[in-house]
């Protein structure tokens, strides 16, 4: 008895250990984005609010926190309350079984990948139920076109991540990413290139993000799924947005960018020192790199048109990732180059 | 052939990298900000501000109530008493004007004959309750008389154009 409840503290601890630091840097993540995104229209962005404007995210979500929650009366009460747990709590569980180092999981579960890639999808049913129990036309639109578009680049993103699992032969995030010890050069960002830019891509159409932010287009209808929203329900969606960002990101240096292992592995003359060493620092950066790429890309691209999102989903990742696999697939079989016995 | 060509040029993304190069060129160039309370831009001597009312170096107000302003104000946000001193000249009673109304056209400094109501290049002010927006005769002298040097350096700077 007394076993069963360390252990179940010993989760809860762990479970604190990653949603903390999460909820923390999908903040400053926020304070990011608006400071990156004005450097890039040449004006400086936030810097008020403490040193740097680094409190103005606290600000931010007080004022969030403080206002009041507005339920629309001709709203189906508990969906739309359910709608944005129903996003935020798959952003958070699917970290259970991301891997921060060599064991340093909360889960070791050998099916990581399906697992990330099923909960990743069920965030879209929080979209569809804001968009469907808000009752306003506006968010029902939004809701639609955002079901459409994550369907669809769902599939070329499952493609491009069992590119993945032949390359790796295993669906374990430790694993996959042991499999690209020895340098740079074994990264799976190289054999599986297109796969690679292919989940990105399709990883910023599945968090709803610029170009691909359709589903919210300010210009269009208003904010999409979460016009209605208000005060700490809108809060909610917000987090879950940005959980998701970082996730991607994270997941994308596992897959493709060797995770925590060091990109200067191999390099003669440091071998042994702490640079060649892996390390979660490493991992971090990575993540971050892929971070400011989301950043970068809402400050450069203007939205697509809807059916331009759909083609290049359905006529231009499938058919490539599908060919790719094949070619990972057939090197794989013959143990050409990287999977040389 | 042009097809291929093209088709392959899209799917290297070149046009999207050309784009990504000019946002992170504009990130590392030195920006635009003011940092408002703590700097400010030069203002122009034509700045059109709050409005006030000006004296001869005597101490003599210049309006003689001809009332022009009143009646040019395109939003009516000038009202104007007017009466005969015992000098003889004639003077306001009352000079009121709403700064809920007024719209900053400046027709009225274009219209005085005597130079006395005249923008300044006050344009940092807030009132704390409703009764405030309409400012009187007293504080439109108050604020002239308090700006008179750099007013009168303004319209100086000017005169060889009007």
């Amino acid at each position: 008895m007394m076993d069963h409840l360390m252990a179940l503290g010993w989760i809860l601890i762990k479970i604190l250990a990653i949603t903390i630091p999460l909820i923390l840097a999908v903040a400053f993540l926020t304070l990011a984005e608006r400071r990156v995104i004005g450097a890039m229209q040449v004006r400086i962005g936030p810097n008020r609010v403490g040193p740097w404007g680094l409190f103005q995210p606290f600000a931010d979500v007080i004022k969030l926190l403080m206002k009041e929650v507005i339920l629309p009366a001709k709203s189906n009460r508990f969906l739309f309350v359910l709608a944005p747990m129903l996003t935020l709590i798959p952003a958070l569980v699917a970290w259970a079984v991301i891997p921060f180092e060599e064991g340093m999981v909360l889960a070791q579960i050998d099916a990581g990948l399906l697992y990330v890639l099923a909960l990743t999808s069920v965030g879209v049913y929080g979209v569809i139920i804001a968009g469907w129990a808000s009752n306003s036309k506006y968010a029902f639109l939004g809701a639609m076109r955002s079901a459409a578009q994550i369907v669809s680049y769902e599939i070329a993103m499952g493609f491009a991540l069992v590119g993945v699992l032949v390359a790796a032969g295993s669906l374990n995030l430790t694993e996959i990413v042991l499999g690209q010890q020895g340098g740079i050069w074994n990264w799976y960002f190289i054999p599986l290139f297109p796969l690679f830019i292919i989940y990105f891509i399709s990883g910023v159409a599945e968090t709803n993000r610029a170009p691909f932010d359709v589903a919210e287009g300010e210009s269009e209808i208003v904010a999409g799924f979460h016009v209605e929203y208000s005060g700490a329900a809108f809060a909610l969606f917000f987090l879950g947005e940005y959980a998701n960002m970082i996730l991607i990101s994270l997941l994308a240096a596992l897959m493709f960018m060797g995770g925590w292992l060091s990109p200067l592995e191999a390099v003669p003359g440091i071998e042994g020192t702490f640079l060649a060493a892996p390390s979660i620092v490493w991992l971090l950066l990575k993540t971050m790199f892929f971070l400011f790429l989301f950043l970068w890309f809402r400050a450069t691209f203007p939205r697509y048109r809807y059916d331009q999102i759909m083609r290049l989903g359905w006529k231009v990742f499938i058919p490539i990732t599908i060919v790719w696999i094949l070619v990972v697939a057939l090197f794989v079989v013959k143990q050409w180059l990287w999977w040389a016995p | 052939m042009s097809a291929i060509t093209s088709y392959l040029k899209s799917l290297a993304l070149l046009e999207l990298l050309g784009g990504m190069r000019v946002t992170i060129g504009y990130f590392f160039k030195p920006k635009f900000t003011i940092m408002y309370p703590e700097e400010k831009t030069p203002k122009s001597n034509r700045f059109r501000g709050l409005l006030a009312l000006r004296r001869y170096p005597n101490g003599e107000e210049r309006c003689i109530a001809c009332k022009l302003c009143e009646a040019v104000c395109p939003a009516l946000a000038i009202t104007i008493d007017s009466e005969q001193r015992d000098d003889g000249t004639r003077r306001t009673t009352r000079f009121d004007i709403d700064l809920f109304k007024c719209i900053f056209c400046g027709f009225c400094e274009e219209s005085c004959p005597v130079d006395s109501i005249v923008g300044t290049d006050v344009h940092e002010y807030h009132m704390e309750e409703r009764s405030e927006s309409v400012i009187t005769k007293p504080q439109l002298l108050a604020l002239g008389d308090r700006l008179e040097q750099q007013l009168a350096a303004d319209r100086q700077q000017d005169a060889p154009y009007r």
